[in-house]
């Protein structure tokens, strides 16, 4: 095959251009643009000692509830920052401001979920959490969110008893892309038919490594292993901050 | 419908090959899907119809090369195929390990004047 038309004749020939194909090999990841932005983004979190955390699930699992009440336990252990993802409207990062701590708020807009671009342009917006958790509210869906990195050191995906213990094979892909399935309303088990053993033999059929935490962010019943996780990758982070002795400056809640 | 902005992608890439490789219309885009990957086919093909309106690539077939995933059976103690996550083991019908990979999406190779 002719190297440079990709034509069948072995021998020397003109290349008109006009009348002669090419074929051009590229073998490019269609998502390299999103994945050098969220390698951009992760060396930043690295550079300011950030834990930083992308939360998934469906609409109406209790995200933002679940923030509120981690940043009332946390608040004042160490700084913490919100990105909001939704569609539309900055109420869920009104909610998250009413507890004293920086939010901002991305709006979407069609979009059905947030891109490692979005986030890096949020940063230049926010006054960065150095030493500390940021946490991205991404957008309520379980299905596209799983495709983007967005620098983050783990995806924590959310799901509440109220959906159905089916929902990790249904939603296989953010599943196996989160490191934390976290099981919210526990406090409804007696009212909904939903199996709890089961729910996490599903997620581990898609993830086996998947960690899981079953807690309810509104009695707070099961919160402290939940916080106790953050507490350690914030320390963690800060301790790989480089040259972090004197900026560290973790409290002990 | 991330498919769309997954197709912002491609022109993106297709821009700059264009720069590189001096090319003007493009016939034809190849995609090399991994079986395990979180797209749909029929959406990718809706929104490259969209995302190439005005480019070099507007009105170009849009090709798939779809290549499988794979995933352990810790009962045969082999690598097997699969088609999607929930996938059982095609011989002694067994629960799967995943094994990295099978979800990438790339563009192949462009067939263009």
């Amino acid at each position: 095959m002719c190297g440079v038309c990709g034509c069948s004749s072995e021998s020397a020939h003109r290349h008109d251009e006009a009348k002669h194909k090419r074929l051009i090999e590229v073998e490019q990841n269609l998502l390299a643009d999103n994945n050098t932005y969220a390698a951009r983004n992760r060396i930043l979190f690295g550079r300011r000692g950030i834990f930083a955390l992308n939360l998934v699930s469906s609409p109406g699992s209790g995200k933002t509830t679940l923030l509120v009440q981690t940043i009332k336990n946390l608040g004042d252990a160490f700084p913490i920052a919100v990105i909001e993802g939704d569609q539309s409207t900055d109420l869920d990062a009104e909610r998250i401001r009413a507890t004293g701590v920086e939010a901002l708020q991305i709006n979407t807009g069609r979009a059905c979920h947030l891109d490692a671009q979005a986030i890096s342009q949020a940063l230049g917006g926010l006054r960065l959490p150095e030493s500390g958790a940021l946490f991205i509210e991404n957008v309520g869906n379980l299905v596209c969110p799983a495709s983007f990195d967005l620098g983050e050191a783990h995806k924590v995906v959310v799901l509440s008893v109220t959906e159905g213990d089916d929902k990790p094979l249904k939603y296989p892909d953010m599943f196996h892309a989160a490191d934390l399935m976290i099981i919210n309303k526990v406090d409804l088990l007696p009212y909904v038919s939903f199996d709890v053993q089961r729910c996490i033999d599903y997620a581990r059929r898609v993830n086996p490594d998947i960690e899981v935490k079953q807690l309810s962010a509104t009695t707070s019943e099961g919160m402290e292993p939940w916080l106790a996780w953050v507490r350690a990758g914030v320390l963690r982070a800060a301790l790989q901050r480089p040259n972090n002795a004197t900026k560290y400056h973790y409290v002990s809640a | 419908m991330h498919e769309l902005s997954l197709c912002q992608g491609i022109v993106r890439i297709i821009e700059t090959q264009a720069k590189q490789h001096g090319f003007s219309a493009v016939r034809k885009v190849r995609l090399d899907i991994g079986a395990l990957a979180c797209v749909e086919q029929d959406a990718l093909s809706f929104g490259f119809t969209a995302a190439t309106k005005g480019t070099v690539a507007e009105g170009a077939e849009l090709a798939f090369i779809v290549s499988p995933g794979h995933a352990w059976c810790p009962a045969c103690s082999q690598r097997v195929e699969v088609k999607t996550r929930l996938d059982s083991c095609s011989t002694c019908g067994a629960w799967l390990m995943p094994l990295p990979g099978g979800d990438e999406i790339k563009v192949k190779d462009l067939e263009v004047d």
